[in-house]
């Protein structure tokens, strides 16, 4: 294959990752390595690089247009950013240390886990009216514009919350995708944070995440431009259209299939990590 | 509490900066991204494409200072590694804007906390 036929390619498989990802709310990046890896035979240190390069660009997109509706809570996402960057720089050193087909079955692992969250319903937990000591200390509660008016929040369980976020940022850092299915686990499900807080909260720290160990694969040469160019253009033109026509595209039907796709990949990923294929 | 030096500064304001500064790094950074692949499918385009073995990125395209020569070379894969750089530097930016807002607002406690993610931060793009 000739260098403009791969990179023509990758871009338009980038942009359908990138689209489905922002429509679904799962994020492209996590079916970008298998995309590369799997379809385009792609060493995986080199997809990993593309991948992490092209999450910095969705998540910065994305964030601008959140924090401007003042739902991300920037308190939140500055101190869990303290335990995703040191896991992320950790993962990035682990990433360097291990073989490739050990990447790529937990890399596998992610992605069932990734199917099984979003095919499962949403336990909705409502948040706790007695304010936490620590969490009134580091100033984490907050409130967000809803249609019914200023909805205030308490948030719970700082230790654990800030424990799972070391865990997302070293995924991130090991696999290069932006680990937000964990990162929302932690903050709606462990620290009581309102849904939509945790997501727009989540996608603003993943960026920073991913930057701290984007320095670690540049230096250890992951990050290939030629590779990178497509996967980047291509990732921020599909979310970038997602985002548009989110509010009138149903949805439903397509998180099934995406969530399907993403199991396949996840066991192909794992077979080719235990055969020695990757 | 009276602010002196930067009035007015709320978390809001501070979020709007932050925005701003998102969407201009990112846009910037795909520009150059784009140029430095014009340039790069024009030499290069018709030559054979392979990422199956890993040989890693030569030298000049893992450090800062290799980054920059390739680009004033016009070489277009050091072009793309420049506009990766500026996307890489994004984040790295916004955390140090967030310290700034948090100052003006005379919170202590989150000047030290966003300090902290950016010496990481900082310790991972230099120190590697």
């Amino acid at each position: 294959m000739k260098v403009w036929e791969l990179t023509l390619l990758v871009w338009i498989g980038s942009a359908v990752a990138g689209l489905l990802g922002s429509l679904t709310g799962l994020g492209g990046g996590v079916v970008l390595v298998p995309l590369l890896t799997l379809f385009f035979k792609v060493d995986i240190r080199y997809a990993i690089g593309a991948s992490l390069v092209s999450v910095i660009a969705t998540s910065s997109g994305a964030a601008a247009a959140y924090v401007k509706e003042g739902i991300s809570n920037i308190r939140i996402g500055m101190f869990l950013e303290i335990a995703t960057t040191l896991g992320a720089v950790l993962g990035a050193f682990v990433a360097a240390k291990v073989s490739t087909s050990a990447i790529a079955i937990v890399f596998g692992a992610v992605l069932l886990y990734s199917a099984y969250l979003s095919a499962r319903v949403r336990v909705r937990t409502r948040s706790d009216e007695v304010p936490d000591p620590l969490a009134t200390r580091l100033r984490l509660n907050g409130s967000f514009p809803t249609p019914e008016g200023i909805r205030h929040y308490f948030v719970r369980r700082v230790p654990m919350g800030f424990g799972f976020m070391f865990g997302a940022g070293a995924l991130s850092g090991l696999l290069g995708i932006g680990s937000g299915a964990v990162k929302v686990l932690a903050m709606d499900q462990a620290m009581r944070i309102p849904f939509k807080v945790s997501t727009t909260t989540s996608n603003f720290m993943i960026g920073v995440t991913a930057a701290a160990s984007a320095g670690v694969y540049l230096s250890r040469g992951y990050i290939d431009p030629g590779l990178s160019m497509p996967v980047m253009l291509g990732v921020l033109a599909g979310s970038l259209v997602g985002t548009r026509i989110l509010l009138q595209a149903e949805t439903k039907w397509l998180r099934i299939i995406f969530s399907l796709v993403i199991l396949l990949l996840g066991a192909q990923m794992i077979y080719n990590g235990a055969v020695g294929k990757i | 509490m009276k602010i002196s030096s930067l009035p007015n500064w709320t978390d809001q304001k501070v979020e709007n900066l932050v925005g701003n500064l998102l969407r201009t790094g990112v846009s910037l950074a795909a520009l150059i991204v784009f140029a430095g692949a014009v340039v790069y499918l024009a030499k290069h385009g018709a030559e054979p494409a392979d990422y199956r073995v890993f040989h890693g990125e030569p030298n000049q395209l893992r450090t800062i200072s290799g980054v920059l020569q390739e680009t004033v070379a016009l070489q277009g894969r050091g072009i793309i590694q420049l506009g990766l750089l500026l996307l890489i530097a994004t984040p790295v930016a916004r955390v140090g804007l967030s310290i700034l807002g948090f100052a003006a607002e005379r919170d202590r406690m989150y000047v030290v906390f966003a300090t902290i993610v950016l010496v990481i931060l900082l310790c991972s793009l230099f120190g590697s």
